[in-house]
């Protein structure tokens, strides 16, 4: 049984069409990117999957279980968790307080969150920043927040969203790195990424959309050359590592 | 319940309905500008009104003749609360923005309080107690009066905002200030301006309804929470909407007084507002285009 | 300042405040009375406002409930206001939580949660004006007889003033204890950032629900204080819209979400209030808002955090100006 399967998903609103009848599965341990020129619902996807939009049409099925529809929270704590592409940090509270709100997914003892929390920042390299408000972090350790938000809540499935983007090549690859060791630890992970240099070595399997729709699905090798890939990139830069 | 009665009711509901029109069609403005619903507009309301009353019993003139020096007045008045208060923190939270203005509605009622005590001021117009028969219906005609200048004022405002480059203007920066600035329009100044004219509607009401109503410092809060109530029902934002839903409220509360016990009428507007804004949220008459 | 005297000098001013009417004159303790009120129903008004981030321009409304309940079942049915008072505090909280679900559950927030809490303030006032069974407009009059605990009766103010002390530490302990909890802590996230609070597992909807129904509880009970001290409550005064904004300028001139916040807010805007109220001279119900108003103005434009962000901000300065080593702060984010 695959950890996630997603059938026929579909979003419209109106006339358009975000997300049109996409179906994929992803096996536990296993890293899926999803790439695609902007407004192709890659997003909407992820909203959909984490419960924060409904979809029109289509089933998502989460260790089996039907997920569609139920809000984000519950699934949350049936262990799927999402970032954001736009860092959505509790600004007033300090980084470790940040992620102490995730371990609470969890942990019902404010200390028993704390060390998690604590935990979790040691292994994303961000114990020195502990204390600081996250209002005042640069973008690297936002996104570096996001993510230990997001791991706080022992997820089984997580996911990414452009948690690469806009940031250095030296940092990217730290974050490569740092994904590499939490897919070790036992998370399955979903991205959404634009920088290639990140995608193409992270995922295991690659999935295109392109106005909603998925226009392939196979190893990062073979994304270059698909016709129909490089179709919809035709006037994108495509900045292969 | 004679049908007399309920034809005197819708009338009145009518007339009243054209005050409240233009007095919400000036909050709908300055909600285009600040994306929140001023909740200083009774206030300055209020401020008008004084105005009225004192420049009417100092020079001994009609009340209308007031509106030389009122709607100016509360043209600049608002131009300059948009200019100093406003603007500088219009990138804030919106309600911290509410906040600044439940500031300033504090300032000015209770500063009213202690400049004129709480003491109810109305005007003695020649035209006060004039009215007009049409069968079984009476109509006050200082009231006939303030319904038609209201009405046209209204209507000139639409116009202008429909179809006049400025009102172009004025669409553009409320509606996407962003691309509106690439477009060359300069947004602040058209902001600033429309903040003033919205007020300045004020500046004609009030006038128009000295002869009718008489001042007390807390006379903006009854009609504030009408006009929120008026906006919300007309979709926030939405010119046209604003002025149909204050007919619609004046109407209800008029019929509504006929029927309801007690005097519990006033509660049916803010009923209705609750309702609105748990089911159709974006008004009774859609989208907040303007 | 170190811990220890920090600790100290709450020690001190406990101290003080527990001691204080045995020294001040009764005139004195009236004010420092409605000092503790102020702060302690603003307090209420904080778990919702300033914990929450909701704010409310209706709680007048829970006030108005917990008076009014308390009172009527005390001209009614001869019940004890401390009876009356946890009677009327769960109304108020049932009907904080109806607000609430109406409001939560369709997704009303912000500027139009406070306008649809000013709505069903509105509509109470009018109800409550109209329903002769509570005393209309007249109002209703707490019969005054001497001593009698049971009745919160008492002819010396002190004592008074120790029931809405004791109230004034209950609220400032549920509001400590949200700070330190899991339960608090996850309702602060819900404030800073509803959306990313619920991808990591918060219900929202039950935990905004949880701080409305509290908050008009506690409400609720200051308002039987209210009848009981005052001995007259009518629409007019309770269900008045510049009471319910009163309630909240205490919190945030004082500092909106924090724990000493709305304490001391009141402590220096009811002096102030006082001051204008006797040296204006006129006795207008209201002129002291002119100076809250603009208080208002002035910390929301330039000190959003309040008098306890400003204290705040001094030390930071302070800290800074004596080259203490400081944590490497980094550039503020893009």
């Amino acid at each position: 049984m695959s950890l996630l399967e997603v059938q026929g998903l579909t979003r419209s609103f109106g006339g358009l069409r975000a997300v049109s009848n996409l179906s994929f599965a992803v096996e536990r341990g296993s890293i899926l990117g999803i790439i695609g020129p902007n407004g192709a619902g890659k997003t909407t996807t992820f909203s959909l999957i984490s419960g924060f939009d409904r979809p029109s049409a289509g089933e998502v099925l989460f260790k089996g279980e039907r997920i569609t529809g139920l809000s984000p929270d519950v699934i949350c704590l049936r262990g799927l968790t999402r970032t954001f592409q736009i860092m959505q940090a509790f600004p007033k509270l300090t980084v470790l307080q940040n992620v102490m709100i995730g371990a609470y997914a969890r942990h019902r003892a404010v200390s028993a969150a704390r060390s998690h929390a604590t935990e979790v920042l040691r292994k994303l390299g961000m114990a020195a920043r502990v204390e600081e408000q996250a209002r005042n972090l640069t973008l690297a350790d936002l996104k570096r927040l996001e993510i230990a938000k997001a791991l706080a809540t022992s997820p089984e499935l997580l996911l990414l969203d452009e948690v690469v983007s806009g940031l250095t090549p030296t940092e990217v690859e730290e974050l490569v790195g740092l994904i590499r060791n939490v897919r070790a630890g036992g998370v399955t992970i979903i991205m959404i990424e634009h920088v290639m240099q990140a995608i193409m070595a992270l995922s295991d399997t690659i999935v295109v959309l392109h106005h909603g729709e998925k226009i392939f699905e196979g190893p990062p090798r073979q994304v270059a050359t698909n016709p129909a890939v490089v179709q919809a990139y035709l006037g994108e830069e495509l900045a292969l590592a | 319940m004679s049908s007399a009665l309920i034809l005197q009711a819708i009338v009145s509901g009518l007339l009243l309905g054209g005050v409240y029109s233009l007095i919400c069609v000036g909050l709908t403005l300055t909600f285009g500008v600040m994306r929140i619903i001023n909740f200083a507009h009774g206030e300055f309301l209020m401020v008008a009104m004084y105005a009225t009353y004192f420049f009417a019993v100092g020079f001994k003139l009609e009340p209308y003749a007031a509106i030389v020096v009122v709607l100016p007045g509360l043209f600049l008045f608002g131009v300059m609360v948009f200019y100093f208060l406003i603007r500088p923190i219009q990138s804030r939270d919106p309600l911290n923005q509410m906040l600044l203005l439940v500031g300033l509605s504090l300032v000015l009622q209770n500063g009213a309080l202690a400049l004129f005590s709480p003491d109810t001021r109305a005007l003695q117009s020649s035209l006060l107690y004039s009215k007009i028969e049409l069968g079984d219906v009476i109509v006050g005609t200082p009231m006939l009066i303030a319904f038609a200048v209201s009405i046209i004022v209204t209507l000139a405002l639409y116009w202008q905002l429909r179809f006049t480059e400025f009102g172009r203007m004025i669409r553009a920066a409320t509606s996407d200030r962003g691309a509106a600035e690439l477009m060359g329009i300069n947004v602040n100044r058209v902001n600033m301006l429309s903040f003033g004219m919205g007020v300045g509607c004020l500046g004609i009401a009030a006038p128009l309804m000295m002869p009718v109503y008489y001042v007390v410092p807390d006379i903006g809060t009854f009609f504030i929470l009408i006009a929120f109530v008026v906006v919300v029902l007309g979709g926030l934002g939405n010119f046209v909407g604003a002025m149909l839903a204050s007919f619609l409220v004046a109407i209800a509360q008029s019929i509504g007084a006929l029927f309801m016990p007690g005097s519990t009428a006033p509660v049916l507007p803010f009923l209705l507002f609750v309702l609105v804004l748990l089911f159709k949220p974006e008004g009774l008459f859609g989208r907040t285009s303007r | 300042m170190t811990a220890l005297g920090q600790t100290f000098l709450v020690g001190v001013l406990f101290l003080f405040m527990l001691s204080a009417p045995t020294f001040l004159s009764d005139h004195q303790t009236h004010i420092l009375i409605q000092i503790l009120f102020f702060a302690y129903v603003s307090s209420c008004w904080n778990i919702l406002g300033g914990f929450a981030g909701q704010l409310s321009f209706g709680h007048a409304l829970f006030l108005a409930v917990g008076a009014y309940t308390s009172t009527m079942l005390l001209l009614q049915f001869g019940v004890s206001p401390w009876i009356g008072m946890l009677v009327g505090g769960m109304l108020a909280g049932s009907l904080g939580l109806f607000i609430g679900y109406l409001s939560f559950r369709y997704g009303i927030k912000g500027t139009f949660f406070v306008l649809v809490t000013l709505a069903f303030a509105e509509i109470a006032r009018i109800i409550a004006l109209n329903t002769s069974a509570i005393g209309g407009a007249s109002g209703l009059y707490i019969p005054i007889r001497g001593n009698d605990f049971w009745y919160l009766k008492f002819v010396n103010k002190a004592h008074y003033y120790y029931v809405i002390f004791g109230l004034l530490l209950v609220v400032l302990a549920v509001t400590a204890w949200l700070e330190r909890s899991r339960t608090g802590h996850r309702l602060i996230a819900i404030r800073e950032n509803e959306d990313a609070a619920q991808a990591l597992g918060i219900n929202s909807l039950r935990y905004k629900l949880l701080a409305t129904a509290l908050s008009a509880f506690l409400t609720a009970l200051g308002g039987t204080f209210y009848a009981h001290y005052v001995t007259f409550i009518d629409p007019s005064t309770l269900l008045n819209m510049n009471l319910a904004l009163e309630i909240t300028i205490y919190s945030i001139v004082g500092g909106i979400g924090t724990l000493l916040g709305p304490l001391l807010g009141a402590a220096v805007l009811v002096p102030i209030a006082e001051t204008v109220r006797t040296e204006l001279g006129h006795n207008y119900a209201g002129v002291h808002l002119v100076v809250y108003g603009a208080l208002l103005m002035i910390i929301v434009r330039y000190a959003p955090e309040g008098i306890i962000g400003l204290i705040r901000w001094l030390r930071e300065q302070w800290a800074k100006s004596r080259s203490l080593p400081t944590h490497h702060t980094s550039e503020a984010k893009p």
